[in-house]
């Protein structure tokens, strides 16, 4: 310090230098610093370490993760709250939506997806009008030996217990106002409730019916989602396993309600926006 | 034309020039001229005695931009809590009574990623667009942004430490932040991903407010942690590229903070209160090219400068209304 003060003239320059290389590389670290923090959260989403049901709509990763402007809008606008916003811990990335099926699938049944409405940017494609279109997942059956039905069994009572919050709406209860499934005990002898609960069978039932959704025939799935195929009996009851069908859209409802402790089903997110969804598929 | 190039130059980052002695009207000469005189001891005294009867006074346009900018962060909280659908979504994008809007960096990111213009964005673009150009572009920053608020409690913070010598103030070249927002306009091209939102606390604290808080809160309180023990608010001074796009929009917009040479006595009080004090250049003694003179593209209209200055030099104006000569 001393012999700092000794020097004349030169010293001022050769601070001035050293002050603004130091703003320089301090610059630097900062600006590196900030990158490298960016791209943590990006190694994750790029890896897909983690995979997790996206909302009805949503294009091929990829491109839904180049387009999603993380505002949130289709989560306040779904009426089962099926939507939630992600985290930085789930590696998927910050702030983009996702839907935990087993919690809360999405039923549908805002009939005209809201959600797809709410994107302002069209990462939830504005290619699909109805529930059928949508190509969210392919239910999975991962526990086949966890079926109440493949060994005959039923459902009494509710389907997942009485703290269970997930919500449906059952049409025949109230056609506008989704109630929680714990309000909506069942009697089954043998269960069948993820073919019943299924919003694509539903929808199949109804048309059948001639009362499609909202009297729009277009509503109506082309294709079956689910099935229970007959298997056998089992102390003189008839025993069945749940089929997946080319017409599911992986809305989750299945993995949602099935009563079994850990859930038959998963969505297996792979096909995502697999036709429609990919902006060079457009409309098929 | 070449004030709105050197304003710009001073947004991404070059340190203000002197005007050229010929650019230097005749009146703003002619005080400039004498102020250069020494104030005599009665004037020092006097001057000393309004700045501090300022500091008294109560901080008015703070006061109102606090309340403009807790409201309308309020309005996203209720519209989605108490479903009252007044403006749903996000900073990032979001629908007031229906109509889109969308974040311009935010906006302008996803495109880059995307690599196709959409509609419903471009609506929201062109509606954010006219709405900050008149109102001033970076005006998001000081009256909407809530990264904003926080950081300018933990400036209050810094300064307290600073006062008692017990943090020391590091500065980053302002050149910097132009450098991230290339960089990470890049990144979002290349990677096809939003990367800088994942590090962004306008969208983290927006979001927080309105879905519920989460970990990504931590990266918000650690940038509040360094603003108060490192860099007096570095986010928005050195790093923030949303700031830089809407000071871009900003520096053709019509509403500016004025400079009046005849009043100001030049103390720099409000140099000392401004998050970006070289849109100032024009307080300082003889830096002043006219009476008259608008404050640069990177000026957040704030207004702290208007509230501690006593003699009223620094005013809110709209360009081509009321009279301005």
């Amino acid at each position: 310090m001393a012999e700092n003060g000794k020097r004349s003239g030169s010293t001022v320059s050769t601070k001035s230098g050293q002050t603004s290389r130091r703003t320089f590389l301090r610059s630097v670290t900062l600006a590196g610093g900030l990158i490298g923090a960016s791209l943590m959260g990006f190694i994750p989403v790029i890896k897909g370490w983690v995979k997790r049901l996206r909302p009805p709509g949503a294009l091929v990763e990829t491109d839904f993760l180049a387009s999603c402007i993380k505002c949130g809008q289709c989560v306040q606008v779904c009426p089962v709250e099926a939507i939630h916003i992600a985290d930085l811990d789930d590696g998927i990335g910050v702030g983009t939506p996702y839907i935990d099926p087993r919690a809360q699938a999405c039923d549908f049944s805002c009939d005209g997806l809201q959600c797809v409405l709410a994107c302002p940017t069209g990462a939830l494609t504005h290619h699909i009008d109805y529930p059928h279109q949508a190509e969210m997942a392919m239910a999975k059956i991962v526990n086949p030996t966890l079926c109440l039905a493949s060994r005959g069994e039923g459902v009494h009572g509710s389907a997942r217990g009485r703290d269970f919050k997930g919500k449906l709406r059952y049409t025949e209860i109230d056609r506008w106002n989704p109630i929680s499934v714990t309000e909506h005990p069942y009697d089954l002898d043998v269960c069948d409730l993820c073919v019943r609960q299924c919003p694509i069978e539903q929808r199949m039932t109804q048309c059948d019916e001639g009362n499609p959704p909202a009297n729009d025939p277009n509503q109506c799935p082309p294709e079956h989602a689910i099935r229970l195929v007959e298997t056998g009996e089992s102390d003189g009851r008839k025993t069945f396993t749940p089929e997946i069908l080319s017409g599911c859209v992986g809305c989750g409802v299945c993995q949602m309600i099935c009563p079994a402790e850990s859930s038959v089903f998963e969505m297996d997110v792979s096909t995502q926006g697999a036709v429609l969804g990919s902006r060079r598929g457009g409309h098929s | 034309m070449r004030t709105l190039i050197e304003s710009l130059a001073v947004l991404f980052g070059r340190t203000p020039r002197q005007p050229a002695p010929e650019s230097i009207s005749d009146a703003a000469r002619a005080i400039h001229e004498q102020r250069m005189e020494r104030r005599t001891h009665e004037e020092t005294e006097r001057i000393k005695g309004l700045h501090s009867a300022q500091a008294r006074k109560l901080k008015r346009w703070r006061l109102r931009r606090w309340a403009t900018l807790i409201l309308v962060n309020l309005l996203f909280i209720v519209s989605y809590k108490l479903d009252i659908q007044m403006l749903e979504g996000a900073l990032t994008a979001s629908r007031f009574v229906g109509f889109h809007m969308a974040d311009l960096n935010a906006a302008l990111q996803v495109m880059l990623a995307y690599k196709q213009v959409l509609i419903n964005l471009l609506i929201g673009i062109v509606t954010i667009l006219l709405i900050w150009w008149t109102l001033g572009g970076r005006t998001f920053c000081s009256w909407i942004c809530p990264y904003h608020l926080v950081s300018e409690w933990a400036e209050i913070i810094h300064m307290y430490l600073r006062k008692r010598n017990i943090v020391r103030e590091h500065t980053f070249s302002r050149a910097t932040r132009t450098w991230l927002w290339l960089i990470f306009a890049a990144l979002a091209f290349v990677t096809g991903y939003t990367v800088f939102e994942t590090i962004s606390p306008t969208g983290i604290l927006s979001r927080a407010l309105t879905y519920g808080p989460g970990l990504a809160l931590l990266w918000v309180g650690f940038l509040l942690l360094i603003e108060i023990f490192y860099s007096r608010r570095a986010w928005c001074r050195y790093v923030c590229p949303i700031g830089l796009t809407y000071g871009l929009v900003g520096s053709t917009s019509p509403f500016r903070v004025q400079h009046d040479l005849k009043k100001c006595h030049h103390d720099g009080i409000c140099r000392a209160v401004c998050l970006v004090p070289h849109t100032l250049e024009a307080t300082k003694r003889g830096r002043s090219s006219k009476v008259k003179t608008y404050l640069g593209a990177d000026c957040t209209r704030c207004g702290k400068c208007i509230d501690v200055c006593p003699t009223g030099a620094l005013q809110y104006k709209f360009k081509g209304l009321g009279k301005s000569k």
